[in-house]
């Protein structure tokens, strides 16, 4: 075999090595637990005073019945809940037209002292379902959040 | 002869046709989603420019270490093909998810984990085309553009696994239950008909790299007489 040709397939070696090992830390390393998008409401009050000032995202469900439109237009307050704790927001942005209760969101802005979670950046999270408008069935809030993966299945 | 007859180019005008057939089922047949309406039928490209994308990719994965181990040029050439259509399609999902984002989610972007590796997916591959177009030498050429596709390629599989690995903002890969019958139809179509538009041009983009190699070996003495060149063999 040519020298050429043993370089090239060693490099060859080499490049699937690095390849697969770096998928293998991505894959197992357990990075994930510090690369956390959201934090979940319940996570939000487990941490306490740390969740104050700084910038973070809250993610979860509207909770049904908790939409309360500001008469100035500006302002809406809702809860957000992950079906054990539930944390109250103020945005000020114009809602998603997908916005209603029930609904994934993930919104970033910041606890505040009195107990709210201010927000000038409000997304609505839809989950992987798409179905025609005849084939609508009421799901049941557990369904939901498995179906948004707010619920961890565990990895 | 059969070449002839079913060659690369008939599967090309098959997938135009398809992707016709596909998209009108799409956009007239299929019912518009009952919470996000007519927005969502952009779906039907975006979900099949990922996956062609991603299938593009892992061919040039493949081209790359097929190359690296023979050395032949064709497979270079391949490689080439490949990403190239790949990142076109790579492009497009980006502009697409963007639209999409914008009409659901209430925003054009954000760094969630699935958007970022896919832009970032889109950069490494057109760093590896970049990289390609400063080598001289055509055998250190094909054997750089292997390496780098082989690392390239370790985003691929991180775009379609981070949305069930972590958070995202991104909703995680539909299945056949979560997709209303009538919604699965055009995505069909059209994922079969971009990968087969995909075949073609990265045949067509190969065959044209291939001519472009020969030509610069024809081209090589006469620059290294010319004193244009000194080679280091």
């Amino acid at each position: 075999m040519s020298q050429e040709r043993k370089r090239r397939r060693l490099l060859a070696v080499v490049a699937l090595l690095i390849a697969g090992g770096v998928m293998a830390y991505l894959a197992f390393g357990g990075i994930g637990e510090n690369l956390v998008y959201y934090w979940s409401p319940t996570e939000l009050r487990e941490a306490g005073p740390r969740a104050f000032g700084a910038s973070v995202r809250l993610g979860g469900l509207v909770e049904p019945g908790s939409i309360d439109r500001q008469a100035d237009g500006l302002t809406m307050r809702f809860a957000v809940t992950d079906g054990e704790a539930s944390v109250p927001v103020v945005a000020e942005t114009v809602p998603p037209a997908m916005f209603r209760e029930g609904i994934g969101v993930v919104v970033e802005g910041t606890m505040l002292r009195d107990g709210h979670f201010q927000t000038q950046r409000l997304m609505v999270k839809h989950d992987n379902q798409y179905r025609a408008p005849e084939d609508f069935k009421p799901e049941d809030m557990k369904e939901l959040m498995k179906s948004l993966q707010f619920e961890e299945t565990g990895t | 002869m059969t070449r002839r007859i079913f060659g690369v180019r008939t599967l090309g005008l098959l997938g135009l046709g398809l992707l016709l057939v596909g998209s009108y089922f799409g956009l007239f047949v299929a019912p518009a989603e009952r919470y996000m309406g007519q927005v969502q039928r952009i779906m039907y490209v975006h979900v099949p420019c990922a996956w062609i994308a991603m299938v593009c990719y892992t061919a040039a994965f493949v081209f790359a270490v097929i190359g690296l181990w023979n050395g032949k040029p064709r497979w270079d050439a391949r490689t080439t093909g490949a990403i190239e259509v790949g990142a076109v399609l790579n492009a497009l999902l980006l502009v697409q998810g963007s639209i999409w984002a914008r009409a659901t989610w209430g925003v054009w972007w954000d760094w969630d984990v699935r958007l970022t590796t896919s832009l970032v997916m889109l950069l490494l591959f057109a760093g590896v085309l970049a990289l390609r177009s400063f080598v001289d030498d055509s055998d250190r050429r094909a054997t750089w553009t292997a390496v780098a596709t082989i690392v390239a390629f370790v985003d691929v599989p991180l775009v379609y696994f981070c949305v069930r690995w972590w958070r995202s903002l991104h909703q995680t890969q539909s299945t056949p239950e979560t997709v209303s019958p009538a919604m699965v139809l055009p995505l069909r179509l059209n994922a079969i008909a971009i990968l087969l538009i995909a075949i073609w041009l990265i045949a067509q983009r190969a065959k044209l790299e291939r001519e472009r190699l020969r030509k610069e070996q024809v081209d090589e003495p006469a620059r290294v007489t010319a004193g244009l060149e000194v080679t280091d063999a």
